[in-house]
């Protein structure tokens, strides 16, 4: 079944499974792998994307259901935008699976919330995995992000 | 890589080799190593190596023979290279290296990331490796100027010599590459070092990380490639397939083929999504083997069976019985610690491209020198016939040492006769894992008339990891990676006696971060604080006047090999007396609080940390704050030591306070991260207060593993100066506490 949606900014159709996770289209029917698969369950956030500037679980989230809308995945944020930008001034990553999905819901924080202190960040980042315990290091990056133009 | 390999073979070039053929035009330089007479002695036996390769177009590209896993040694082992190169590191390239007999990793025999050892075997050897390439690039200069190389100096890439003469190391990399290995390397001292100690330096994947371009086995596209996805009997060891139904499987479209290999059953198709969903179509019948009606209070009878065995002595001195027998008070306690899953976030996987001649796997992997062996036998290939690359890793931690889903990915792509990708799924990494063996820990203590320890015997009953793996580690009944951390038992106890019982109990065991010491450090240093509050001392008093001072090498204890080998009585005093001053020890603490202290040497690291924990009212604890002091000897990449010392705590306190897995029926009853808890971001301590001790820069101590050990029983100690409740079993969960 073809499905139209909006990629990172561009026009995307693919003729896949309505019931295909958001996830797996991205990874291998478009070729994009920043975004991970870490637990198919929602119970990680390894797999974040943004679906109209909210943070999902792309392995939760069918492919029918985003028919006409906007996903971002890591590729979409950019390179420049603050919170890569903090998470390269800080050396974040270890072993790096899980940042692109950390760096997605971060992003969706920030712009929800300028200035969170850390109970936002607890509530807002409790639901992503990092098994190298990068945690001080993300709340030290989106504090410092905060303050980036 | 073909001809990489044809380059790594020229016996006749021992010292230097030209690698014209190793995918740029120039030089690549490679050493044998003088690191002793045994290493010396290998070297001879085998080629040498190419740590550097520099192109005619002044490229510099540095090769990492270990994996890159989150560790770090994709930027300080290049470090090491360029501080002696005198390059740009910023600008240079980074490759994994393929398997090779030169790329061994001398601490452990193989070609292999473990044991916190990359840094500490590599800091020699590269730094040498990039000094002779100097060294020869500028003799190549002097000749071609006709001057001395004396007067000729390098720097940035660039040989400089007399009246002005420059030229660039790749104009001279070709001429270089005739040059003599030159036989004396001096290193920089210390106060030269630029790289080294450099706290400002940056990782060098960061980037790639961060854009989400850094290619992990996960990511690996090939063309033609299709995906696995894969069911397995429940059992992680002895079940078998015995028959399946695919009707329905087959019928999915996208699917190319339904296909039997030696541990289960595999569908493939055009994607992963399209794999996935037949295979939970398929209707498999098996065998669920010996071990099919195992649950965790048969494991734990087994390993009760096997803790009043008499075991096999692997420390003694004096007379244990005797010791016991004059002592003025005796206490005794039995320690318990869980199986445990490794759970790196990426699931295991690899892509297989099994040819009629040849074969390529692309695979995340600790262990890449032994993939081309185990697979060879599983797809009737010679070894020199398969090709492996190794990707960035998406978490290691000790789980991709083993190589059993390279073998799976093989059978599979030989099977259905293309490049195929196996991806597991969270559930058959959790429940296919290889777990860090649970086992039983009894001490007991006999003190004398002023509360030392004055004899002591020690007594672990656990699976050995080795038995399964690499059975010839085992001797005489000792694996010794089951004794670290009680091997190198750092107190002076005149009469001692340590034991080990080797227990199967059919659950399969695997190496985890800091492997035997996550067992031996928790009984341990939880049972030194039960000694001091017998002999009514302050847990770090206790220690301090306990240390084994002993430095003179009489005592070498012989098994943990990854350990510095010798009583470190004066690095463990320097520490603890530091984490004392900084952890503020010993203040006074609101009631439901308390502070626990924990300390250890190992991968020659002296480790000491401060925990302080909350305890509610329903027993939850809250870790609030780690104060560390390490003793590390040399960092070569502080900002990054500093990060592996708050990795190593992370994933030690959901050791300590969450995670274990359990038997049921034989099969791993947690299945996913709903089940198997880990620690979250609202868990972790908002302070982590690390400090590192000074260095004179003689020597480097591991850093990814022992800080995961000492948390626990940090942990543990300071849960008892909250709660008055000595917790024996771990993870220390509310229902443990309270029934306490």
């Amino acid at each position: 079944m073809k499905i139209s949606f909006r990629l990172n900014g561009k026009r995307t159709s693919v003729d896949v499974a309505p019931d295909t996770p958001l996830l797996w289209v991205v990874r291998d029917t478009l070729g994009m792998t920043g975004t991970k698969f870490g637990c198919g369950k929602a119970l990680c956030g390894a797999c974040t994307v943004h679906l109209n500037g909210m943070a999902v679980r792309s392995c939760q989230t069918q492919i029918g259901s985003v028919a006409g809308q906007k996903v971002t995945t890591i590729e979409g944020l950019g390179g420049n935008h603050k919170v890569q930008r903090a998470w390269m001034a800080l050396d974040v990553p270890q072993c790096g699976y899980c940042q692109s999905g950390q760096q997605m819901q971060a992003a969706a924080l920030l712009a929800n919330n300028r200035n969170p202190n850390d109970q936002d960040i607890d509530a807002w980042m409790s639901g992503n995995l990092c098994r190298c315990g990068t945690y001080p290091r993300i709340r030290a990056a989106i504090k410092a992000a905060a303050k980036m133009s | 890589m073909g001809k990489m390999e044809n380059v790594l073979k020229n016996e006749n070039r021992r010292d230097f080799l030209k690698a014209s053929g190793a995918g740029v035009g120039g030089l690549a330089l490679g050493f044998s190593l003088q690191l002793g007479p045994k290493i010396a002695q290998a070297a001879t036996s085998h080629s040498p190596n190419a740590w550097i390769k520099i192109g005619t177009d002044n490229s510099v590209t540095i090769m990492v023979a270990r994996s890159e896993m989150g560790q770090d040694v994709y930027t300080s082992m290049p470090m090491l290279v360029a501080e002696e190169l005198n390059v740009d590191l910023n600008k240079v390239n980074v490759e994994f290296a393929p398997p090779a007999e030169v790329y061994i990793n001398a601490l452990l025999g193989g070609q292999l990331t473990g044991g916190s050892t990359s840094v500490r075997d590599a800091w020699e050897k590269l730094r040498k490796a990039g000094a002779s390439a100097r060294m020869m690039l500028i003799a190549a200069a002097a000749d071609e100027w006709g001057v001395d190389a004396g007067k000729c100096s390098a720097e940035n890439g660039v040989v400089k010599g007399p009246g002005g003469k420059k030229a660039k190391y790749g104009d001279l990399a070709e001429k270089a590459s005739s040059m003599e290995v030159p036989k004396e390397v001096p290193l920089k001292p210390k106060s030269e070092w630029k790289f080294i100690g450099n706290v400002k330096q940056a990782r060098l994947d960061t980037k790639a990380k961060v854009l989400g371009t850094a290619g992990f086995g996960i990511d690996t596209r090939v063309p033609g490639m299709l995906y696995a996805a894969v069911w397995m009997p429940p059992q992680t060891m002895g079940a078998k397939v015995t028959s399946y139904d695919d009707s329905r499987a087959k019928n999915v479209p996208g699917v190319k083929a339904v296909v039997q290999y030696s541990r289960g059953v595999a569908v493939v198709a055009d994607s992963y999504w399209t794999a996935k969903k037949a295979k939970d179509m398929l209707n498999v019948k098996y065998d669920a083997g010996p071990n099919g009606s195992k649950d965790m209070g048969m494991i734990w009878e087994e390993l009760e069976l096997g803790a009043v065995e008499p075991g096999v002595t692997f420390r003694e001195s004096g007379n244990a019985d005797e010791g016991m027998a004059k002592a003025s008070k005796t206490v005794e306690a039995e320690y318990r610690l869980p199986f445990k899953s490794h759970s790196p976030l990426e699931p295991q996987n690899t892509m297989a491209d099994v040819r009629s001649d040849k074969a390529i796997i692309i695979t995340p992997t600790q262990f890449q020198q032994i993939v081309p062996h185990v697979v060879s036998g599983a797809i009737g290939l010679k070894p020199e016939q398969i090709e492996v690359h190794t990707t960035f890793l998406g978490g290691g931690f000790g789980r991709r040492v083993e190589t059993d889903y390279c073998i799976d990915a093989a059978e599979i792509s030989k099977a259905v006769g293309a490049p195929v990708q196996m991806i597991w799924s969270r559930e058959d990494d959790m429940m296919h894992d290889s777990y860090s063996p649970g086992g039983i820990y009894k001490l007991n203590a006999g003190l004398d008339s002023s509360g030392k320890m004055a004899a002591m015997t020690y007594k672990a009953t656990s699976p050995s990891i080795s038995a399964v793996l690499f059975p010839s580690l085992v001797k005489d009944g000792i694996d010794p990676f089951a004794v670290e951390g009680i091997d190198n038992f750092p107190y002076a106890t005149p009469d001692m006696k340590f034991t080990y019982q080797l227990t199967d109990v059919g659950v399969r065991p695997g190496y985890w971060r800091a492997v035997s010491h996550n067992n031996n450090v928790p009984a341990l240093e939880s049972f030194v604080d039960e000694c001091a509050l017998a002999a009514g001392q302050d847990p770090i008093d206790y220690r301090m006047s306990q240390f084994d001072m002993d430095e003179s090498g009489a005592k070498k204890h012989k098994w943990s090999g990854l350990s510095s080998g010798i009583a470190e009585g004066k690095r463990m005093k320097k520490v603890l007396e530091e984490v004392r001053k900084k952890s503020n020890w010993g203040k006074k603490m609101p009631a439901g609080k308390g502070q626990g202290v924990a300390i250890m040497e190992g991968y020659n690291t002296v480790i000491a940390a401060v925990a302080e924990v909350s305890v509610d009212s329903s027993n939850v604890v809250t870790l609030e704050k780690i104060t560390s002091v390490v003793d590390a000897g040399q960092l070569v990449h502080p900002d990054q030591a500093l990060a592996q010392m708050t990795s190593c705590f992370v994933y030690g306190m959901c050791a300590g306070m969450y995670s274990e897995i359990t038997i049921r029926d034989g099969a791993t009853e947690q299945d996913n991260f709903d089940t198997y808890r880990l620690a979250r971001m609202n868990e972790v301590p908002k302070v982590m207060d690390i400090h590192f001790m000074p260095s004179d820069g003689s020597f480097v101590g591991g850093l990814s593993e022992p800080g995961t050990a000492v948390i626990v029983p940090a942990i543990a100690n300071a849960v008892f100066a909250a709660t008055g409740k000595r917790v024996r079993e771990f993870p220390l969960t509310p229902e443990r506490i309270t029934a306490a």
